[in-house]
């Protein structure tokens, strides 16, 4: 089999056995393509993880598009990315064309209900993971406060303020803070 | 043009979605209800479906609005439009760039962009949960079964915790919940 093929075949099973997203599909990564096949090393698994985390966009295909160039280059990227993609696209397409009408029975309606209020409460407890897991620094926290409060005012009062809009103030505050800094210690004022 | 407006958005979404799949969740909503393509009672059901079928959550939302939207050839749009920027900026950090998110100004904008999306993640969530038990600011309406659920799903996420020493998954939590709407809308 050609490595172009494994390589899709691969991040199939990869995309169809992982539930949960991102997170969960880093650990079966590192089994199929670390442990098992050997394609890239543990080093790099470790380096993919922190380019997935600091850069936009799903986390399996951050893994796929790393792993697949490392193997066969910019095809390899493009066969394993479209691999991990292929197996959620194909069930989500099928859910699609029935949910609507699932919906209509009562029960599913009811027991919709019950998810809706489930995944506030998931979105909530994501939350705070993540704030447990955030740098312990004054400015983190002020600005992850100063956004919440600002993103429940967006949402309370239907404001018209995206939330990209929201992102891009914090990480032009962030590098400003930054840039002051330097020059401050530059002139020998302020120790941080 | 619909087509054109689904890979504009999700395009958007693939570009500014940091902090994984719940980072992405504000972001798409934020697409979703401004161009209006479905409501938020939908999305809802969405996430819990992405959640608990393979794949990531961002790509399966792509999909399921974009067939939604506009079909197969939506749903295609949709998800390559969400894929394509972490194709290529991970193809640019392991061809070109390999130092750049060592570089310090890039460190600095990260510093400001992870707690952001944390704050924005937490706002998303403290709605989501007080708008299901007592309804929007412009139309105050107390649900009592919401409030009930609410409730009995904390306790069990809590008590799970301290029990197990880990945390409930999230695909327990949504068949918790199930079966938690069945019971207190049935009766």
């Amino acid at each position: 089999m050609s490595i172009l093929m494994e390589l899709f075949f691969t991040f199939v099973k990869i995309g169809l056995f992982t539930f949960g997203g991102g997170y969960a599909m880093i650990s079966m990564i590192e089994n199929n393509c670390v442990e098992k096949k050997a394609w890239i090393t543990h080093d790099e698994m470790m380096d993919v993880t922190v380019i997935a985390e600091s850069t936009p966009g799903p986390i399996a295909i951050n893994c796929a598009t790393f792993t697949g160039y490392k193997k066969a280059g910019f095809l390899g990227a493009l066969a394993a990315t479209l691999g991990v993609v292929v197996p959620s696209f194909i069930v989500i397409f099928l859910i699609s064309m029935f949910l609507d009408n699932f919906l209509e029975i009562t029960i599913v309606a009811n027991a919709f209900k019950g998810i809706k209020v489930g995944v506030g409460l998931l979105i909530l407890d994501a939350a705070i993971t993540m704030i447990n897991k955030m740098q312990k620094k004054k400015l983190s926290r002020l600005i992850m406060i100063c956004s919440c409060v600002t993103m429940l005012c967006i949402n309370a009062f239907a404001w018209n303020f995206s939330s990209i809009s929201l992102m891009i103030i914090a990480a032009i505050i962030s590098l400003l803070v930054f840039v002051l800094r330097g020059t401050q210690e530059q002139k020998g004022g302020a120790k941080k | 043009m619909i087509y054109i407006e689904l890979f504009l958005g999700f395009l958007k979404v693939g570009c500014f979605a940091f902090g994984g799949a719940y980072g992405a969740i504000p972001l798409i909503r934020d697409v979703v209800l401004t161009y209006g393509w479905i409501d938020e009672e939908m999305l809802t059901y969405m996430i819990a479906v992405s959640e608990s079928t393979p794949g990531s959550i961002m790509v399966n939302l792509a999909t399921y609005i974009g067939s939604n939207q506009a079909g197969f050839l939506g749903a295609v749009i949709a998800t390559l439009a969400v894929a394509t920027p972490s194709f290529l900026i991970v193809l640019l950090i392991t061809t070109l760039l390999q130092n750049v998110l060592k570089n310090r100004y890039a460190q600095a904008i990260l510093r400001g962009l992870k707690p952001c999306v944390i704050g924005i993640v937490l706002a998303t969530g403290i709605y989501m949960v007080v708008s299901n038990c007592v309804g929007a600011i412009s139309d105050v309406k107390l649900s009592v079964q919401a409030i009930t659920i609410t409730a009995v799903l904390i306790l069990l996420m809590i008590g799970y915790k301290h029990i197990a020493k880990k945390k409930l998954s999230p695909i327990i939590l949504i068949v918790l919940s199930a079966v938690a709407g069945m019971v207190v809308y049935g009766v």
